[in-house]
């Protein structure tokens, strides 16, 4: 093939790519090519700003930058979107260590306190703060007291959010969950739980409720872990080197979910975007989720409101949370009037919390949470009230948002709410994969 | 790849060649032809394996620099002993096993199939070849949708031969790893027809029309003398298919994660989640070692396995 074509075109062809590919290189990424290679940085006017906001609350991110940057013009923001999970913390620890991090990021409250403990964040002088009103006073006490390790504070929390209930209001409607007002009936009790889900069974002809289990740890992890704290458990301590795991708790709340599917009040297979076409399609009335999915359904026209996760098993409130937050990677060449400019960003944001809310996420800016503002912001601002009520992971190096900690965790309660493990068999699994952790001294 | 796939006759003026005494300028030109390749080889490839056999002997950390504190054989003896490691080394294997019989079988099928039709070869051979140039993601998002549960279009598809109830493809523990061998059978087999008809076109059409001359049958001229005379290819396809196979990690990372309830996580998936999800760099290195002997001993047999057979003319 080919070798009767004309190779000089071949040979011109090759030169001219060629060509081509060096003036991109020396023209387009060129400068960050030289500085990198010379390890210069970035020049310092620039604040370099990365973050883990996708879909709709990247949009809304980058909204709130151009704000800032409208109101700062001297300063070059840099702001760089990476994708969000594991590959986002290693870039983060990663750059840290080889001295090259960015300005300010934003980490999950629960994996701050994992770069903390490893020595990658630059501790917060909340007296340095204070001019700025990034204070204890002005934020969520929930997230500011997790924004803490060790008694100092590395993080400023931007919001909370919590796994919540979304339901369709026709099928809850029909199915007669609504109030006159409108609103959804109390559902703080197993039974009430169950009943409501078999009768919006019932008017969807599929399922009552939706969770995702499949290829999907969070959300089971999610589900159970907000109910299992509602009856008080805990399940690792003392910085992950015990675990607490209580059986009778846990074997509750895993019954409980097993007898949902059991009964086909939800699916025993479904993965996360399953869910999502589930409860937009109408075959769920109910669909559980952290808050974020809430420009999906605005953007499906799904008829739904948005409520905080029922009280099931009516103990102290209590719902699984993470939060977002903004850190300082260490860095030895930060001087304080960069310092200061990194806190006029982070308080320009803060300060632009309403448009942030707009993504469901409950601000942590009480200024903005207490406002007459947010309270207008439906669906958003119906479960606001959790925010002081949310359990964090409980702290280790192997627990938090996107953790082994929570790949075991999911995994045998996805088992279990698929009916293919009995809850004494996953509490056992879940014991022994944990026990391993516990005893391994931490990497951090 | 082709190259390898094709030593007979092409292979031997080669190395008839390479016999001769050279002039020594010759020499130095070829390192300094190679050099790019080598400095980036040994930047990129001999450093850092260099690297990871020093750093699983310490308990490395993603989350600090520099090598941390000595371990010696510790994280070796920790692979060795934890259930965990020899699970996901079982799912490799049985994945391998999985995949690589009919990863071979059909693609010589196929293979010799096209080879045979007088006409439209290069719709066929574009037809088993294109899934391969899928980019692994996209694959993975299209089986997922086909293995969706009630709304899938396998389930769709058996409901109407009258299979009503299916199982949960990748959500039954005895299910997802065939599923997903299954999916990468239909994904990987153009590379091994490609191999193959490469190999089926050095056969000399004459043997064939010998063999008809003597009244052989199809099915004899396939025994006798295709399925010989595609000894070295096989050979080749299947030291590349296991080692293929051996590294699976993109298919089942994207679509059961390693579930459900790790009943599909590979060894490659085990280190990743060790190295980045725990931080512990040191005990994944060690785990990669020892997940590297197994492709050592993989190659080395093939190694000696290419080396008995005779070299054709």
């Amino acid at each position: 093939m080919g070798t009767n074509g004309p190779s000089v075109s071949r040979r011109s062809l090759l030169r001219g790519a060629g060509l081509v590919g060096l003036g991109g290189l020396l023209s387009g990424c060129g400068t960050a090519l030289a500085s990198g290679v010379a390890g210069t940085g970035p020049p310092k006017n620039t604040l370099s700003y990365w973050n883990l906001l996708g879909g709709g609350d990247g949009v809304r991110m980058t909204t709130m930058e151009q704000v800032y940057q409208k109101q700062h013009p001297g300063v070059a923001l840099s702001a760089v979107v990476l994708a969000w999970g594991n590959p986002y913390y290693t870039k983060v620890s990663l750059a840290t260590l080889g001295q090259r991090p960015p300005d300010v990021a934003i980490s999950h409250l629960t994996r701050a306190s994992i770069l903390a403990q490893a020595g990658l964040l630059e501790p917060l002088n909340e007296a340095e703060l204070a001019p700025y009103g990034l204070t204890g006073a002005n934020i969520t006490p929930a997230a500011w007291k997790m924004a803490h390790t060790n008694g100092a504070l590395y993080a400023i929390p931007l919001d909370t959010h919590p796994l919540v209930m979304y339901y369709n209001t026709d099928i809850c409607k029909k199915a007669g969950l609504l109030g006159p007002d409108g609103s959804l009936k109390n559902l703080d009790d197993p039974a009430a739980l169950t009943d409501a889900l078999t009768a919006a069974k019932k008017v969807t002809g599929a399922y009552g409720g939706v969770f995702s289990i499949n290829n999907d740890t969070a959300t089971p992890w999610r589900f159970f872990s907000s109910l299992y704290y509602q009856l008080g458990g805990s399940v690792l301590a003392d910085d992950g080197r015990k675990i607490v795991l209580d059986e009778a708790k846990a074997d509750k709340v895993l019954s409980f979910i097993q007898n949902l599917s059991k009964q086909g009040l939800i699916p025993t297979s479904v993965d996360y975007p399953g869910a999502i076409t589930a409860f937009a399609t109408g075959k769920a009335g109910f669909y559980f989720e952290g808050d974020w999915e809430i420009t999906t359904f605005e953007t499906t026209k799904s008829p739904f409101s948005m409520t905080a996760f029922p009280n099931v098993f009516g103990g102290r409130y209590a719902v699984q949370a993470d939060s977002h937050s903004f850190v300082l990677p260490k860095d030895a060449g930060r001087t304080d009037a960069m310092r200061q400019q990194i806190f006029v960003f982070i308080r320009s944001l803060l300060g632009q919390s309403g448009t942030w809310a707009q993504g469901g996420h409950i601000p942590a800016w009480l200024p903005f949470q207490k406002s007459a503002a947010y309270d207008k912001l439906k669906p958003a601002s119906n479960y606001k009230g959790v925010a002081d009520h949310v359990r964090y992971d409980d702290r280790a190096w192997y627990s938090g948002s996107g953790s082994d900690f929570e790949n075991i965790m999911g995994f045998a309660i996805g088992a279990v709410a698929a009916g293919q493990m009995a809850p004494a068999a996953a509490i056992a699994d879940m014991k022994s994969k944990l026990t391993q952790y516990a005893n391994t001294p931490s990497p951090v | 790849m082709s190259v390898q796939a094709v030593p007979v006759g092409t292979a031997a003026p080669a190395r008839a060649a390479a016999g001769l005494r050279k002039p020594r300028g010759d020499g130095r030109a070829g390192w300094g032809l190679t050099a790019p390749f080598l400095i980036f080889y040994v930047l990129f490839l001999i450093g850092p394996t260099v690297y990871g056999i020093v750093m699983s002997f310490f308990n490395s950390s993603l989350q600090h620099s520099g090598l941390g504190g000595f371990a010696g054989p510790d994280n070796y003896t920790q692979a060795l002993t934890s259930s965990d490691f020899w699970q996901s080394m079982w799912h490799t294997v049985l994945f391998t096993l999985m995949t690589t019989p009919p990863l071979v079988a059909i693609a010589l099928m196929l293979a010799v199939f096209t080879d045979r039709l007088a006409r439209g070869r290069w719709f066929f051979r574009l037809v088993f070849f294109a899934p391969y140039v899928v980019p692994s993601a996209a694959m993975a998002l299209i089986w997922t949708w086909l293995y969706t549960p009630q709304i899938g279009l396998w389930d769709s598809w058996l409901s109407a031969v009258g299979i009503s109830d299916p199982p949960n493809w990748l959500a039954d523990p005895s299910w997802a790893m065939a599923s997903v061998a299954l999916a990468t059978v239909w994904w990987t087999l153009g590379f091994n027809f490609v191999l193959y008809l490469a190999g089926l076109q050095e056969i000399p059409r004459n043997l064939y029309e010998a063999a008809a001359v003597d009244g052989a049958s199809r099915w004899h001229q396939l025994r006798r003398i295709t399925i010989p005379l595609l000894n070295r290819t096989t050979a080749l396809v299947l030291v590349l298919q296991i080692i293929a196979s051996l590294k699976i990690f993109d298919q089942i990372f994207l679509m059961t994660a390693g579930g459900p309830n790790y009943a599909t996580r590979p060894l490659l998936e085990y280190v990743y989640d060790i190295g980045f999800t725990d931080f512990r760099t040191g005990y994944a290195a060690a785990a990669s070692m020892l997940y590297f002997l197994v492709i050592l001993a993989v190659s080395l047999v093939w190694f000696f396995v290419s080396r008995r057979q005779p070299k054709e003319a």
